[in-house]
């Protein structure tokens, strides 16, 4: 299987030219939703393939790069050449994403044929998720910073795409427009990163880059500074403080692609990077405490938004951005590999509740709004059952997936020499808020007193393509988690076993002393399931059996109330201080002085003077072919002359 | 003597040869109708170009050092194949809607492609001579080819008349050059150039071969013929002159002066880049003023050649990669432009006007994309071929101390902006009110595809493209 | 170097007196009775003053370019047969392949009807 490697990157590319080519004219459903599924499938299945052949191998020999052919050379042999190739790298991490991206991201094609079913763009929304899981394999598995960069800004395209797939809406259309905005200040500063990086190194290649890392001196301040340019990039694209404003407006794009792209794979995208260049990060450890920080005030802010919001969706999006701060606090404290293991079990369990929520709001006939649901247990067993599966993965109760993922990044941020207990009481804080805001989605959607109109709304189950993707994510969820069981509880921790050569480097550099006593680690994980329960119980107690408790404390905390309703006003503080005077200035002065005077002054003078010359000229062009042998001649004077006499 | 090496480094040539020499006895044997002198012309170049593909990697010297085969002429070799075959695909349905479908066309073509691959592997004036003329005369008649029309007799016979003028120049300057070196060998003249580059009387054939290769390439100031015979020619023979010919000629030009002269640096770059310059502005400007859109193109075909003419005063190797960069990106561009003009245009020559564009985005989108797509890339702008094509020529230019020229390149470019997104606007921003054109015909469509994808494939993927015919670079 | 031209020259410049003394003799001694049918130019039995837009049937031109044509390649043929016995097998091989090329052009030319006048 590995000669065929770089065949998984190109089985969507194929998918997409297909079904862009060929779609339009042949909308057959069944053959769209079989083709995009399938050739995804088949990636899957052939890096399940070269992970068994990987896995096979002595543990040194598991990580090649293939060139496939070469992209961009400038004269090489120059002074400031530059030579990229179109390469891929597999390694343990690179194999193990791709497996996340092309595994989950097959369920859920399978999952949008039942979807998407009789929506008129069909075809394009199959033809933009093949392009997407292109552009993401490339991001992933690519051996340059590069080509990353090309599956970088792919990805953000087909985010773009898809967000504002219902075009016909204008706030779909906004929507689209805020994601990538935002998203292209962050990759400005991946774009800088990148450059500071091949001045530093003089290359862009990861092999080259990193071993140059391995042997620079700890704690410049060019290694601060790439690193903090490549997070700015991972911000934007991960949705952190203070660019994760445009992930809640991305909802609304189609259900499907909320779950794969905005909380499965895309926005991992960012943590990845980190990862990737974790030798680079090891350089510097106040990027790493910056990495931290972020990380760990995200994952608060962004979970009490999610405490009093109404729309299903949206309590799922600011669930996901606290979810990416925990990955971005283990990167800080360079737990990277529990970081990644993160990735993995929330690429299951939030594609899952995403999927859920979206079985939910395609058999409540497009609604979403919490508050006009309750009760659906009974109509929709199958959704419920696996929502409420993903509710208890991410709220971190053994033996569910979440549990051990979240729990070991807890456990590094209070432990690791670049922890702190604060780090820690951020993510417990998170960690409680998560459980009570998940299953308050939980009592509010399935449980209670049915608060829709039933004279309007039939709530129904969804169909098998639906659901399949469902019960196999939920079974994910529920033991994706043992891979990772922590030597604490006498597991072998498998992830960390196997990613462990890649982060080597990177742990070298940081040389970072032994962990503390098992005992203490019991003490955090009793301590992390008592929280999680605590908030499920709250939850419970709030929103099942004392419903007048929510309004009250609204009524009681109002400022504060309506302080997280309205999400911190973050995006009106952007509003004045950024988009605003951004207006303003245009307004008067870009637009009416700049543009027309000036701009449009220097276009249409020019304009004018060439449209006289060439009036002019094209008389010379009198079409009598002797006149043209005479100015024939009198080029042949000038060259002659030009010659013989200069 | 002839060694067997020989006929391998000439393979390409002598499967042209005994494919136009098959077209010929069927056709005169009349075995089929012209569709069948199509599919052997179209076999035969494809054969020409595996077999020039197989050649890539080969160099070497034949026929007593009249021919050179090494990767820049092979390569060439498939880029004219491939414009012959586009040509080929597009032409019967053209001529076939206006009664004009005749084997002799192929007989032609193929010709003429032989007289450009002689070109491209000259190593010795003669050949290239001999090249130019075989090449010349059968563009002069395929100008004219649908004789009943006067609009095409007079573009013919304006081409031939002052291509015999330009290639009468063209000999007195091999004359002269022979006459200071005592060779006509290429490899010969290379070695002599030294010790005689600053010679009235070198200097003076040295001129006179800038203005016989100007004349073909359609450089200003010698650029007169080819708006009036673009104009004339029937379309798929306008593409194929603008494309094939010129690439074949710049393909010499850049042999000459880059390879055996050495210009770089010298008065002969400083001439060319005046050229250059000049061909770059008027084309440009003059462009702007056209309503027809095959005058538009020849016009721009003239600023093209400034670009092309660019990267051959830079007179470097890397002048020598950025001209056949640009000629594939243009070769492939303005062929398909050229297919998407034969397919809109109807008999009795309408359907050329800019006018008559006007919203075919309404009714023909995926035409119109295309289009757009080649008027895209002839702008310049990335990630298509065009871009990458200029990069090349003016990264060249800038390198060998021309940096002026390469700013008029990029000033003059911006200008051009405004006639091909003029294109674009007729296209898609206004209402359509013509008549329903059909889509076209399955060969035209596969002749849009091919060049539109290697127009998105060399725009992405230049290197590769560049290590074909470079591969030390 | 310069004196062997000296013969040349002096037929040179014999030729031109004689041609002239001729021309001058004849003007002397001959009988005038002049008319205008003698007085216009000789053009070979022509009409010497017409409409230069005359159209020629482009029959003759036909048979003079295929006439050149089969002509020089013809000429290919002597200096081969001259040196046929040192140019071997291998060049009596390329006048084969030459021949049949020019064969396949006669053929062309035969079957296009290029040979016959009507």
């Amino acid at each position: 299987m590995i000669p065929y490697a770089p065949l998984i990157v190109l089985f969507p590319l194929v998918g997409f030219l297909l079904i862009a080519l060929a779609g339009w004219k042949y909308r057959s459903e069944r053959l769209i939703g079989i083709v995009g599924s399938g050739v995804v499938g088949l990636s899957f299945a052939l890096a399940v393939g070269v992970l068994l052949e990987m896995a096979a191998l002595p543990s040194d020999a598991r990580s090649w790069s293939v060139d496939l052919f070469p992209w961009i050379d400038t004269f090489t042999g120059t002074a400031g050449s530059f030579g990229i190739s179109v390469g891929y790298q597999f390694d343990q991490l690179s194999i193990l994403m791709t497996l996340i991206v092309t595994g989950v991201g097959f369920l859920i094609h399978v999952y949008s044929i039942g979807y998407m079913h009789g929506d008129e763009g069909y075809w394009r929304f199959f033809a933009y998720l093949n392009l997407f899981i292109f552009m993401m394999l490339n991001l992933v598995l690519a051996n340059n910073f590069l080509l990353m960069f090309l599956g970088w800004e792919g990805v953000g395209l087909c985010s773009y795409l898809l967000i504002g797939f219902w075009y016909q809406k204008t706030f779909t259309g906004d929507a689209g427009k805020k994601a990538f905005i935002v998203n292209r200040i962050g990759d400005f500063g991946f774009l800088l990163g990148m450059l500071l990086i091949f001045k530093t190194f003089g290359t862009l290649e990861f092999s080259a880059v990193m071993s140059g890392a391995s042997v620079m001196t700890a704690g410049t301040s060019v290694a601060f500074w790439i690193g903090m340019l490549l997070f700015i990039g991972a911000t934007g694209k991960s949705a952190q403080i203070p660019l994760f404003v445009w992930l809640p407006d991305a909802m609304a794009g189609p259900t499907p692609v909320s779950a794969l792209i905005h909380a499965a794979t895309m926005v991992t995208a960012g943590v990845y990077m980190v990862a990737r260049c974790a030798p680079l990060y090891a350089l510097s450890p106040d990027a790493l405490l910056v990495v931290a920080v972020i990380g760990g005030v995200t994952a608060v802010f962004a979970a009490t938004i999610g405490l009093v919001q109404n729309d299903i969706k949206k309590v799922l999006a600011y669930s996901t951005v606290s979810q990416l701060g925990y990955m971005f606090l283990a990167m800080g404290v360079a737990a990277f590999s529990a970081g990644i293991f993160h990735v993995m079990t929330h690429a299951f369990f939030k594609a899952l509740l995403f999927l859920g929520s979206g079985a939910v709001i395609h058999g409540m006939h497009e609604e979403q709004d919490i508050q006009k649901m309750g009760g659906l247990k009974k109509y929709m067993p199958v959704t419920w059952a696996t929502f409420l599966i993903g509710a208890i993965a991410i709220a971190g109760i053994p033996p569910f997936a979440g549990f051990f993922s979240k729990d070991e990044i807890l456990w590094y941020a209070f432990s690791s020499d670049l922890g702190s207990p604060a780090l820690w009481l951020l993510g417990a804080l998170g960690a409680l808020m998560t459980a009570f805001y998940m299953f308050r989605l939980v009592y509010l959607t399935f449980y209670g007193k049915e608060r829709f109109d039933h004279h309007h709304v039939h709530p129904h189950e969804a169909p098998k393509t639906m659901t399949i993707p469902l019960m196999v994510l939920a079974f994910l969820s529920i033991v994706g988690g043992f891979l990772g069981v922590p030597p604490a509880l006498g597991g072998g921790h498998i992830i960390e076993h196997w990613l462990a050569p890649v982060f080597a480097p990177a742990q070298r550099t940081l040389m970072l002393s032994a962990h503390a006593s098992h005992t203490a680690e019991y003490i955090l994980m009793a301590v992390s399931v008592l929280i999680a329960v605590g908030g499920i119980y709250l939850a419970r107690r709030w929103y099942l059996e004392h419903l007048d408790v929510p309004d009250s404390m609204a009524a009681k905390f109002a400022g504060l109330y309506r302080l997280l309703w309205n999400k911190y006003y973050v995006d009106e503080a952007y509003d004045a201080a950024v988009v605003k005077p951004i207006q303003r200035l245009s307004d008067a002065f870009l637009w009416k002085v700049f543009d027309m005077k000036i701009i449009d002054g220097a276009v249409n003078g020019s304009g004018w003077l060439a449209q006289t010359a060439a009036q002019w000229l094209r008389k010379v062009q009198n079409g009598v072919a002797q006149s043209y042998a005479v100015i024939f001649v009198g080029g042949i004077l000038v060259v002659v002359s030009a010659l013989l006499f200069f | 003597m002839l060694t067997y090496t020989d006929f391998l480094l000439a393979m390409p040539l002598f499967s042209l040869t005994v494919t136009v020499l098959l077209i010929i006895a069927t056709e005169a044997a009349r075995v089929g109708r012209a569709r069948f002198s199509q599919f052997l012309a179209i076999t035969g170049l494809l054969v020409t170009s595996l077999l020039a593909g197989l050649n890539l990697r080969e160099s070497g010297v034949a026929f007593q050092g009249m021919i050179a085969t090494d990767a820049a002429s092979s390569y060439l070799t498939i880029l004219l194949s491939l414009a012959g075959i586009v040509t080929a695909l597009v032409a019967r349905p053209y001529f076939e809607h206006r009664d004009a479908h005749r084997g002799e066309f192929y007989i032609l073509l193929l010709f003429a492609i032989i007289g450009m691959v002689l070109m491209a592997s000259a190593n010795d004036l003669i050949t290239l001579f001999l090249g130019i003329e075989l090449m010349s005369f059968c563009l002069y008649v395929l100008a004219g080819f649908e004789r009943t029309k006067d609009k095409q007799n007079e573009s013919a016979l304006k081409y031939f008349l002052l291509g015999a003028f330009a290639s009468a120049f063209l000999l007195y300057g091999i004359a002269l050059i022979y006459g200071s070196v005592g060779s006509t060998n290429l490899d010969a003249i290379a070695r002599a150039y030294a010790g005689i580059s600053n010679q009235p009387l070198f200097l003076l054939g040295t001129a006179m071969l800038i203005v016989g290769l100007g004349f073909k390439v359609a450089a200003v100031p010698f650029h007169m013929w080819a708006p009036d015979v673009y104009e004339g020619a029937p379309t798929v023979v306008t593409g194929f002159m603008a494309t094939a010919g010129k690439s074949a000629a710049f393909a010499a030009l850049a042999i000459v002066m880059i390879r055996t002269f050495d210009i770089g640096g010298s008065t002969t770059a400083d001439v060319l880049a005046l050229l250059a310059a000049a061909s770059m502005v008027l084309g440009n400007v003059v462009a702007i003023a056209q309503t027809n859109l095959k005058r538009m193109l020849a016009y721009s075909s003239v600023a093209h050649a400034g670009y092309l003419l660019a990267g051959v005063a830079a007179g470097t190797a890397e002048g020598f990669a950025g001209v056949f960069l640009y000629l594939t990106a243009y070769t492939v561009t303005t062929l398909g432009a050229f297919a998407v003009i034969g397919w809109h245009e109807r008999t009795n020559d309408e359907g050329t006007s800019l006018d008559d564009y006007v919203g075919l985005s309404q009714h023909q989108p995926v035409i119109a994309a295309v289009m757009a797509l080649y008027m895209f890339s002839l702008t310049g702008i990335p990630p298509f071929a065009g871009f990458i094509g200029k990069y090349y020529v003016f990264m060249a230019a800038v390198r060998a101390d021309l940096t002026w020229l390469a700013i008029v390149g990029v000033l003059t470019s911006a200008v051009s902006a405004f006639y091909y997104l003029r294109v674009i606007v007729m296209m898609y921003f206004r209402e359509r009110d013509g008549e329903h054109i059909p889509l076209p015909r399955i060969p035209v469509m596969i002749a849009l595809g091919i060049t539109a994808a290697l127009v998105i494939v060399v725009g992405v993927l230049p290197s590769t493209v560049l290590q074909l015919f470079m591969p030390a670079m | 170097m310069l004196e062997s031209y000296i013969p040349i020259f002096m037929m040179l410049a014999l030729g031109v007196a004689f041609a002239v003394a001729m021309g001058k003799i004849n003007e002397i001694v001959g009988p005038k009775r002049p008319s205008e049918e003698k007085l216009s130019t000789y053009e070979s039995g022509m009409e010497p003053v017409r409409t230069a837009r005359e159209r020629f049937s482009v029959k003759f031109y036909m048979v003079a370019m295929l006439f050149i044509i089969f002509d020089i390649e013809v000429v290919f043929l002597y200096p081969w047969a001259v040196s046929f016995r040192s140019l071997g097998i291998q060049g009596f091989v390329t006048m084969l392949i030459f021949l049949s090329i020019l064969l396949i052009g006669y053929y062309y030319v035969w079957r296009k009807g290029a040979l016959e006048w009507d």
